[in-house]
């Protein structure tokens, strides 16, 4: 099976090169972008496994990629994970709301990210 | 990667988030500040306590919590920055940059006003220390606490009935993905229920109609199996039920939907996602005195300009070396080995700072391991894809540049260069083709090599098809090279039929524009039966150009290289006159429309079949024009310098650059030039092109 690319949209620097290592190292490639227009850019671009976002980001949110995305002509069914600090139910719904698949909430755990990637995009399956 | 460079990548990211959030405190302080200021000022912090986090930074990413609190309510507008709030919301922003220097060292003490800056903070945001949101986000119960009791009735299986609503297909989530994850745990049996699924003449397909009932056997871990389901919760009706031994089922397959569809009684609401728990905390640094590795940070357009100057440097010394030895000096004068010294200096600064710039290809070069390996599964043909020279670096402006471009030609070695596998065993080769992509330095240039093992190219076959579309006349002589070159010609496609792999109404036309808008070249080699080799050849910086120096007038101006094709003196009867003011040259055959650069750049107008001028055959958006000059003085790189900052856009004219004599000579846009020459608007359009020298 091909490695599963993965778009990794965050504003920190921190978190993108944390997130695209995890990634590496958990067997998926990634690509990343700074901001969520320069997300939702890529994202038209090129095909991607699954998208992780933060929320929480200048020009535009992750609540904008989400819908941006999800608006797109035949972009159901890519898995969106929303990365953030976050954690309520309010916050959580909202970004339902929008198409969201899942979330992680930041600090997250290497060893889960990697799991809850290779469950939303079926990689590794048995 | 190591833990400690991602702390260095943390720490420096910090400081630039403190500056942007200490420039834009200092407009609110003015009272220059709209809500993009408090956006900023909230994002600054929002960031330093996400990435604090990661690395267990406990007390940063508790202050910064309260901070972020207040400054998110001044940014609903539920908080007015009067002087006090202005104050505290200042204070803050120097005890977080306190705050952020002192975890570099593990030991070093929260700073002293941190305390009483958190009481204040809450008081601004009406909430006390205790019930603050921080809990609820960092601390979080581990999974294990939450395992049920395995010393209970052993769990002999789980029946899972599960009827996803239409939401669930429109957030990414798929029940296939979910009973795959379901495998993974044990064994599973899988039954789809269709009973469900209307007919087709009251078919609505934003309705979901399938539900699935599942068994699965080998897990007793309650838990594993609801994360598996984390995210589709309220996206489907489902129902867990651990069957343990000696009982019997309590559930079974006949489940009305109605039933299905009351609110998960076996999911608490309150249950938290595995997810949450904390990192695992990175390694600290052993010994609070560690030094702390400093990266530098700089202005792109810092670096751009030492280039540059560069560039004149070593342009200088080739100056003076010509004039030295056109003095007569012998050359082992002592004069002569300072200057051999010096250009030696000035190479090694070059190289020095175009490394600040560089980066290694090996990023590039792994994605484009993906493009062949989806090429060769979209073909069927099997491709093992070798890299060499990953190390090599390059500009990384190029570097960005440069992955649409090679994709392409990677899927077109596949698709139309590697043999389908039958025919590749019946030419005695082995089954699996090679794509090998290599990087190298080799003179002062960048060159990158696609080469694959399969069939070569066909020449006849490319020069047949070339006179079909009518880019070259059936009685052309053309060299080997040349007819290779036809691959890059616009609408040019050799596969007999369009694949739905690289046949896209693109060609390598486009692959050939990206190559020379970056200052390089592409070349192809080919042997038959043994493969095609495209090397592609780049100026290691875009600062810096090879051109032809050519005179035009009392001008100096500048060809770049890469467009040049071949310089030729042609005989008077080889240029016609087609209308008025209209010339072509006659090229084996081909007819060239000519662009006299005299005219166009409103100077003389000599006549193009004077038999001193000179044509030279450029080769650009897709068409080739002889651009007509006086003569041409030299070939060397120069430094570019743009003219669109000093002096503004000129159609025409790419930019400028300094001659070695201090002169001033302006680089021609030899796109442009051939966009003239092909919308037949070149004679009215001297005055766009009149330039005061």
């Amino acid at each position: 099976m091909s490695e599963k690319t993965v778009l990794v949209i965050d504003d920190s620097r921190t978190i993108r090169r944390l997130v695209s290592q995890t990634l590496t190292d958990g067997g998926f490639a990634s690509v990343t972008a700074e901001d969520g227009a320069l997300g939702v850019e890529a994202f038209q671009k090129e095909r991607f496994d699954a998208v992780i976002t933060d929320i929480n980001m200048p020009n535009l949110d992750g609540f904008g990629v989400l819908e941006a995305i999800r608006t797109g002509p035949s972009n159901r069914k890519v898995p969106i994970l929303v990365l953030t600090t976050e954690s309520s139910q309010e916050f959580k719904d909202k970004a339902r709301g929008l198409g969201a698949t899942g979330w992680i909430v930041k600090p997250f755990d290497d060893k889960q990210l990697i799991e809850i990637l290779n469950l939303v995009t079926g990689a590794n399956a048995a | 990667m190591s833990m400690d460079s991602l702390r260095e990548t943390f720490f420096a990211e910090c400081e630039d988030l403190i500056e942007s959030l200490t420039e834009n405190l200092e407009l609110v302080a003015s009272h220059e500040w709209d809500t993009e200021t408090i956006n900023a000022i909230f994002r600054a912090v929002h960031s330093i306590k996400g990435a604090a986090g990661a690395f267990g930074f406990n007390d940063l990413v508790d202050f910064a919590h309260h901070y972020e609190t207040t400054l998110d309510l001044i940014r609903s507008d539920k908080l007015d920055i009067s002087g006090d709030v202005l104050r505290v919301i200042v204070r803050s922003a120097d005890n977080l940059a306190e705050l952020v220097d002192g975890s570099r060292i593990e030991g070093t003490p929260v700073p002293e006003a941190t305390h009483g800056l958190i009481d204040e903070l809450v008081q601004l945001s009406g909430a006390t220390p205790d019930e603050g949101a921080v809990e609820e986000e960092f601390v979080f119960t581990p999974v294990a606490a939450l395992s049920i009791d395995i010393d209970a009735d052993p769990i002999e299986r789980f029946e899972i009935a599960l009827m996803p609503h239409a939401s669930l297909y429109l957030s990414g989530n798929d029940p296939l993905r979910l009973i795959s994850g379901l495998e993974k745990l044990g064994k599973i049996h899988v039954e789809c229920v269709t009973e469900d699924v209307p007919d087709l003449d009251t078919f609505n397909f934003d309705e979901s109609h399938l539900s699935w009932r599942l068994t699965l056997e080998g897990t007793n871990d309650e838990d594993a199996v609801r994360e598996i389901f984390q995210f589709v919760e309220g996206h489907c009706d489902i129902q867990i039920d651990p069957i343990f031994a000696d009982k019997p089922a309590e559930m079974h397959a006949e489940i009305p939907a109605a039933d299905l569809a009351e609110p998960e009684p076996s999911i608490p609401d309150d249950k938290p996602v595995a997810v949450s728990q904390p990192a695992q905390r990175p390694p600290k640094p052993s010994g609070a005195t560690q030094a702390v590795q400093s990266t530098l940070r700089v202005d792109p357009e810092r670096v751009d300009r030492l280039i540059n100057s560069v560039g004149e440097l070593i342009i200088n010394h080739a100056v003076i070396d010509r004039n030295l030895k056109e003095s007569g000096l012998v050359s082992n004068s002592e004069i002569t080995t300072a200057l051999d010294d010096y250009g030696t200096l000035a190479r090694e600064i070059q190289e020095g700072v175009m490394a600040i710039r560089a980066q290694p290809v090996k990023s590039l070069f792994q994605r484009m391991g993906r493009v062949v390996r989806e090429a060769g599964e979209a073909t069927g043909k099997s491709v093992s894809f070798i890299t060499e020279g990953e190390t090599t670096e390059i500009d990384k402006t190029m570097l960005e540049r440069l992955a649409d471009p090679l994709t392409h030609m990677l899927r077109n070695a596949v698709d139309h260069g590697i043999e389908d596998p039958a025919r590749r065993e019946d030419a005695g080769k082995a089954v699996e083709g090679i794509v090998r992509l290599s990087a190298a330095h080799r003179s002062g240039h960048v060159v990158i090599e696609i080469t694959d093992d399969g069939a070569g190219l066909n020449r006849e076959k490319l020069f047949d098809k070339a006179v079909e579309k009518g880019i070259v006349t059936a009685d052309a002589k053309l060299s080997e090279p040349e007819i290779y070159n036809l691959l890059f010609a616009p609408g040019f496609s050799t596969a007999e039929s369009v694949t739905n792999l690289s046949g896209r109404g693109v060609g390598m036309d486009v692959v050939k524009t990206a190559i020379t808008s970056l200052g390089g070249k592409v070349a192809i080699t080919s042997s038959p039966g043994n493969g095609s080799t495209f090397t592609i050849s780049l100026p290691l910086t875009l600062a810096v150009l090879d051109g032809m120096i050519v005179e035009v007038g009392a001008e100096t101006m500048v060809l770049p290289l890469s467009s040049i094709v071949e310089t030729i003196r042609p005989a008077a009867s080889d240029i016609q006159e087609v209308t008025p003011g209209e010339w072509v040259l006659s090229v084996r055959g081909t007819f060239v429309p000519v662009v006299n650069l005299n005219a166009l750049m409103g100077l003389d107008q000599p006549n193009d079949t004077d038999s001193n001028r000179v044509f030279v055959l450029i080769d650009a958006n897709d068409a080739t024009i002889a651009v007509s000059v006086d003569a041409i003085q030299d070939q060397r790189q120069v430094v570019i310098k743009s003219l669109k900052g000093n002096y503004g856009a000129i159609t025409g004219i790419a930019a400028a650059t300094i001659l070695g004599d201090g002169n001033i000579a302006l680089i021609v846009d030899t796109e442009a030039l051939s966009g003239l020459a092909a919308s037949r608007r070149f004679s009215q359009s001297h005055e766009h092109l009149e330039l005061q020298f």
